[in-house]
């Protein structure tokens, strides 16, 4: 007597594992987007040193007292909640504060000089230690030459010099 | 010549630095020239600004309040003295309204939901505009809040309270205004 080996229907498995992966799509689509990722995605901490108290004209993080500068650290502690990215708080600040929010300003014109006027100082700073440098080197060279020349012979040496040259008849 | 060539460039590099360092610091310095002008007794038309309204929409010009007497007042809402002003300036103007004038509000480097919770807390009605950088402020000097300036009917400056503002000076200060002719 052959056992027959119940056969499963072929086409079954593959609607079952469709109709799984339609279900796990659609509740990943009625999750907000929020929710998926890392939440908070930032801190009030993270962007204090990044962004102004304009009114104070000091990065948030060093205006700890002002009132405007904690009225400031709720509203972005608002966003961090909201689970908002580092980018989206500050293009929120901007919006409520304008450019001057951020302490490295985005925008041309002579706001470049944040830029600009650190660059200029180093190159001027290294300039100026580069020639101080060769500067010494050259003098602690000529010092050697000057030095080497000036310095007193001793006749021992002087006269042993002498019989060797005299020896090899140079 | 190149012996000179190195101090020359270190010097015209320190220079700009220093010129790029005033610049900047004089360009963010508020405007004096109005408190001059008004110590003596001489009014200046006010600077041309336009800000959009605190409540959002299209931008709103000063010029469009020509005609009328204008209590213009910097405020926040994160500002102890504007809370205490802020009821003065209300009741004063439900009085000037029907008389031509009109206190107009800018709420500057505040957040929005802040002012506007501000204004629900103190049932204010005078038009509010924002100036969300405070960028109009340097114009008429305003270096702290609140601060009013007065404009007469002809858009001029003939008054200005750099502090919060008392019923002696809106009653000396802007009430003969309204007696002008436009």
């Amino acid at each position: 007597m052959t056992m027959r080996r119940t056969e499963r229907p072929t086409g079954r498995r593959p609607r079952w594992a469709a109709a799984a992966v339609a279900l796990i799509g659609a509740t990943l689509l009625a999750l907000p987007a929020g929710a998926l990722a890392q939440c908070p995605q930032t801190s009030v901490a993270d962007l204090e040193d990044e962004v102004m108290c304009p009114v104070c004209g000091t990065p948030l993080a060093l205006a700890t007292e002002a009132p405007q500068a904690q009225r400031e650290r709720r509203f972005i502690l608002g966003l961090v909640e909201q689970c908002r990215s580092k980018e989206e708080i500050k293009t929120a600040l901007v919006a409520e504060f304008g450019e001057s929010v951020l302490a490295l300003p985005e925008g041309g014109g002579f706001e470049l000089a944040a830029y600009l006027v650190p660059g200029l100082a180093l190159l001027l700073g290294a300039g100026a230690l580069g020639v101080a440098f060769v500067r010494w080197r050259r003098s602690g060279r000529s010092r050697t030459l000057r030095d080497a020349a000036a310095a007193p012979t001793d006749p021992a040496a002087e006269a042993a010099l002498e019989a060797d040259l005299k020896r090899y008849d140079l | 010549m190149t012996r000179f060539a190195i101090p020359i460039s270190g010097v015209v590099g320190v220079l700009a630095i220093i010129g790029l360092l005033a610049y900047g610091v004089g360009s963010a310095a508020p405007d004096t020239g109005i408190d001059a002008a008004l110590a003596s007794g001489e009014r200046v038309v006010a600077p041309a600004i336009s800000l959009p309204p605190l409540a959002g929409g299209e931008e709103v010009s000063l010029d469009d309040y020509r005609g009328e007497v204008v209590v213009l007042n910097y405020w926040a809402s994160w500002c102890e003295p504007c809370r205490a002003e802020s009821p003065l300036l209300e009741r004063f103007h439900e009085r000037i309204e029907d008389r031509g004038g009109t206190v107009l509000g800018v709420d500057v480097n505040d957040v929005t939901s802040d002012a506007q919770a501000f204004i629900r807390e103190f049932d204010l009605t005078y038009p509010m505009l924002r100036d969300a950088d405070g960028e109009t402020q340097t114009r008429f000097g305003v270096a702290a809040y609140p601060e009013t300036i007065v404009l007469d009917r002809q858009g001029r400056i003939a008054a200005l309270r750099r502090g919060p503002v008392d019923e002696t000076f809106l009653r000396t200060k802007v009430l003969p205004l309204l007696e002008e002719p436009a």
